[in-house]
């Protein structure tokens, strides 16, 4: 099983996304931005940072990377890709996922344990999770605040596309208190908060996240 | 070549924290008139030749792929005078 990790100039936390499906017991395989084909992975991350640094605004610069020709090709046609903060922000920048986040709320970077709960389990990347099961992940961004138009928010709750949401005072002022939402099929995933810097007790804020990986290697082997 | 110009701005329902950042450090300076601030961004477009409908309509289109995101965002475009 090949889950590939997408490093943009910028990226900060593909080694941590490498590592996690390491220990998942997938193989890691790290994709650059330059490159035009997916090498035959199984899944794809996009993983959190400032891509470009986050020039123009978040994502929008990493969106046109010869790479993400290849992943919303792939995405549209059922690849499982997986979003993480800055990797969500690309997803949204993409038209993969709608809505956009824009800066928090508060002003301020914010970097915590944060508790959220599972809304659907029946994604490529949280099927290891019950829905309505809370855990702990760590949430560190400054443009995390989840905004969409109210139709577009109306159609993710009535579809059952908000994946994850914030426990607790909102963190962001993400509407609906959104940490994460899927596509329709379930196959794209963006999520704010970290779930790989969740997956190891050594150096993270438990191991909650774990299951984002495992989830993912058991879909892929059962397709 | 002519300068077109493209402000892209927040949208008026959205929040604006870097507006509201602005808008508080306005009267600690003692700027004590100012009711609102809303921070955008402003392209200035160098463009070969005359400015022709074509043109003005491939920059909208530019404006609404990448210089701004049309779910937060809007933008207008004009052609600065000489």
């Amino acid at each position: 099983m090949r889950v590939g990790v997408v490093t943009f100039p910028g990226s900060l936390d593909d080694v941590d996304a490498c590592r996690a499906i390491r220990l998942a017991g997938g193989d890691d395989v790290p994709l650059w931005h330059g490159d035009e084909s997916l090498r035959d992975v199984d899944a794809v991350v996009l993983p959190g940072g400032f891509s470009y640094g986050d020039y123009l605004r978040c994502g929008a610069i990493a969106r046109f990377a010869p790479v993400m020709n290849a992943v919303v090709a792939a995405a549209q046609s059922g690849l499982p890709v997986l979003g993480i903060c800055n990797g969500f922000q690309i997803l949204c920048e993409s038209l993969l996922l709608p809505g956009a986040l824009i800066r928090n709320d508060s002003r301020r970077f914010v970097c915590r344990d944060q508790r959220v709960r599972i809304e659907r389990a029946s994604t490529a990347w949280t099927a290891q999770y019950t829905a309505g099961e809370e855990v702990t992940l760590v949430l560190k961004n400054g443009e995390g605040g989840y905004v969409a138009n109210s139709s577009t928010l109306e159609e993710l709750e009535r579809e059952g596309q908000v994946v994850a949401r914030y426990l607790g005072p909102n963190p962001n002022g993400s509407m609906h208190e959104i940490a994460g939402i899927c596509n329709g099929r379930g196959n794209v995933v963006g999520l704010m908060p970290h779930p790989e810097h969740a997956a190891d007790d050594l150096c993270g804020a438990g191991t909650d996240g774990f299951r984002f990986f495992t989830s993912v290697l058991h879909a892929a082997l059962s397709a | 070549m002519t300068r077109v110009v493209v402000d892209v701005m927040p949208k008026r329902d959205l929040l604006d924290p870097q507006g509201k950042a602005v808008l508080g450090a306005l009267p600690r300076l003692g700027f004590e008139c100012v009711r609102d601030v809303r921070q955008g961004k402003r392209f200035e477009l160098e463009v070969d030749g005359d400015v022709t409908e074509d043109r003005l309509a491939e920059v909208r289109r530019a404006a609404e792929t990448l210089l701004s995101k049309p779910v937060i965002e809007d933008y207008t475009v004009r052609v600065e005078p000489e």
